[in-house]
């Protein structure tokens, strides 16, 4: 019997589950995220899917979804940063000081991608140069030193108030006035159009530069990426740099939205960011995930708990609830694991 | 014959501190040519491998490409000079599909304004190409390694060696982690390379690979040139004789 033969019976013996794995693992995000809409829109009809509700998620989606999408980048190539949380929180401060500065609108908008990506580089090199054994323990510290730094540089407390052009980027809104007739209320949020261009120009990094191929390709085997001759450190540099430079974007974001900034902004965002890049189908190992996957994941994230708000589900039981997709999300990439090696 | 060289060693020596590897070592490749290095654990064969890629620096004698004298000082200048070596450990990403390894680190790409982007649809012609031309056989270029067998992943490392008009190619134990029913495979893939001029090494410890493909064997034994023989001149068992450093 040759070999293509037997793996085809293989094949037929598995159960229906097993061969739905590569159905699911396509498709399955997009289903999850029809059915979670569908269910809610039956529980709260007037209110899910009006026009309102709809716009609030994503402006609350679109600050974490930098943080997701940066954190991606790095599971990808096996690592993690436990730091965004905090770098949100650094280039938030250092964005209201310069406010308060009275600098320029447009020197302001610059300061918290800026710090966003030197804080970033700073995980890097001290990922690669310094032979830190693990990202894990790199970030780990950056996460207390970043938000340490935030705190001394603002005192610890809250600063407010920014320019009208800063406040556009978090809660601006574009009319649509031409499609609704004068005065409509319908409008859509400049977080949701910055979110998805900023998605667009990662998916083409990600996909069709060279960069991106080797960042997949340092996370499935960085053995075989030094051996093709890839500086693998270098791009380490690159990855764990963006990742805080979208963080420093999504501080900007939070900066327009909330107007001010404050000492415990971002807190724990970083856990959120992990857990919308695992739902979404990227696998901790390293290697495996797409953007749209990270998208999904974010906005998973995003309509369980404006739902689970809606319907005035407690706080606790939304964290039992995240927690247990994240668990199920897992699992799946399991299988596919223990599918993939048995071929 | 020896207009034919492609490579050659010349009384190359490699110390360690006080530990000899390599003592006034010769080898010589034509083209076309398998060859096959035969030894005990520790006679020196991988490290006369990583001097001919460059990996190492001989402590003394010099290398010959084309019949002219080269330094290397990293397995890029061996590269470039047309030898690829396949490692024993593959040196693939599992993750990506197959033309993604095989043009790992020189993808094709084409340019928009002032961006380079990955040239897909050439990536996919010229590995169709590649594939065809080594007679490789897989379900489609853009399957991902880690759903192949252990010798379509062997014919895929091989094929990543030679996508870019290697001349020589070095492989080290090329059958060793493979199934009983996969090693012709990749013995008729070396054979084919041959038949398309390209001079091969092969170290194994593998009768059968050796007297399936090589034209000619040479044994090591502790550092030294032990032996040497055109294929057709000697048997199994005398070069079973020579790995064990015995020689009628």
């Amino acid at each position: 019997m040759d070999h293509g033969e037997k793996r085809l019976m293989d094949k037929s013996q598995e159960s229906l589950f097993v061969r739905l794995i590569p159905f699911f693992e396509r498709y399955g995000i997009l289903l999850l995220i029809l059915i979670m809409i569908a269910v809610l829109h039956l529980l709260q009809p007037d209110v899910f899917l009006s026009w309102r509700n709809v716009t609030n998620i994503f402006k609350q989606v679109s600050w974490q979804s930098m943080l997701a999408l940066g954190v991606f980048m790095v599971i990808v190539t096996a690592g993690i940063d436990l730091s965004v949380g905090s770098i949100i929180m650094l280039s938030l401060m250092g964005l209201a000081i310069a406010s308060k500065a009275g600098m320029p609108w447009y020197v302001v908008m610059l300061v918290a991608p800026a710090i966003g990506f030197l804080c970033g580089m700073f995980n890097g090199i001290g990922i690669t140069l310094l032979r830190m054994p693990h990202p894990f323990i790199m970030t780990l510290g950056t996460l207390y030193i970043f938000r340490g730094i935030g705190n001394l540089i603002s005192g610890g407390v809250p600063i407010t108030g920014f320019a009208e052009q800063i406040r556009v980027i978090g809660n601006g809104k574009i009319k649509l006035d031409a499609f609704f007739g004068e005065g409509a209320r319908e409008y859509i949020p400049t977080s949701l159009i910055l979110m998805i261009v900023i998605f667009f120009i990662f998916w083409i990094f990600l996909n069709h530069t060279r960069i991106g191929k080797w960042i997949y390709a340092i996370g499935g085997n960085p053995g075989a990426a030094r051996a093709a001759g890839i500086n693998v450190d270098r791009i380490l540099i690159v990855v764990y740099t963006l990742c805080g430079f979208l963080a420093g974007i999504g501080g900007l974001i939070l900066a327009g939205r909330t107007n001010s900034a404050y000492p415990n902004a971002g807190l724990q965002s970083e856990l959120d960011a992990i857990a919308a890049v695992i739902i979404g189908g990227a696998s901790f190992f390293g290697g495996r995930g797409t953007v749209l996957g990270v998208f999904a994941g974010v906005m998973i994230m995003g309509i369980l708990r404006n739902g689970l708000n809606l319907m005035n589900v407690s706080v606790f039981w939304q964290q039992v609830l995240i927690g247990s997709i994240i668990i199920l999300a897992v699992y799946i990439d399991v299988l596919r694991r223990q599918l993939a090696t048995r071929t | 014959m020896s207009d034919q060289l492609v490579l050659e060693a010349k009384s190359v020596s490699k110390f360690f501190g006080t530990i000899t590897a390599l003592q006034n070592v010769d080898l010589h490749l034509n083209k076309g040519e398998v060859l096959g290095v035969v030894g005990d654990n520790g006679a020196g064969k991988s490290t006369l491998m990583k001097v001919l890629s460059g990996l190492y620096k001989p402590s003394e004698g010099s290398l010959f490409f084309d019949k002219e004298k080269v330094t290397l000082n990293s397995p890029r200048d061996s590269q470039n000079l047309g030898l690829e070596m396949v490692y024993q450990d593959l040196a693939l990403a599992g993750n990506l599909p197959i033309g993604d390894n095989i043009f790992l680190g020189r993808e094709p790409t084409r340019k928009v304004g002032p961006f380079n982007f990955l040239d897909h649809k050439k990536k996919k012609q010229l590995t169709e190409e590649h594939l065809a031309k080594l007679k490789i056989n897989v379900k489609s270029a853009d399957q991902k390694v880690e759903e192949l067998s252990g010798g379509q992943r062997q014919a895929v490392a091989i094929a990543r060696a030679t996508a870019f008009n290697a001349k020589i190619v070095l492989m080290d134990e090329p059958t060793a982690a493979l199934a009983v029913k996969e090693v012709g495979k990749v013995l008729d893939l070396i054979l084919n390379l041959k038949k398309l001029g390209v001079s091969v090494i092969v170290i194994s410890h593998r009768m059968d690979d050796i007297f399936t493909v090589c034209d000619r064997v040479m044994a090591l034994f502790q550092g030294t040139n032990f032996a040497e023989s055109e294929l057709k001149k000697t048997s199994r068992d005398e070069v079973i004789g020579w790995i064990m450093g015995k020689k009628d």
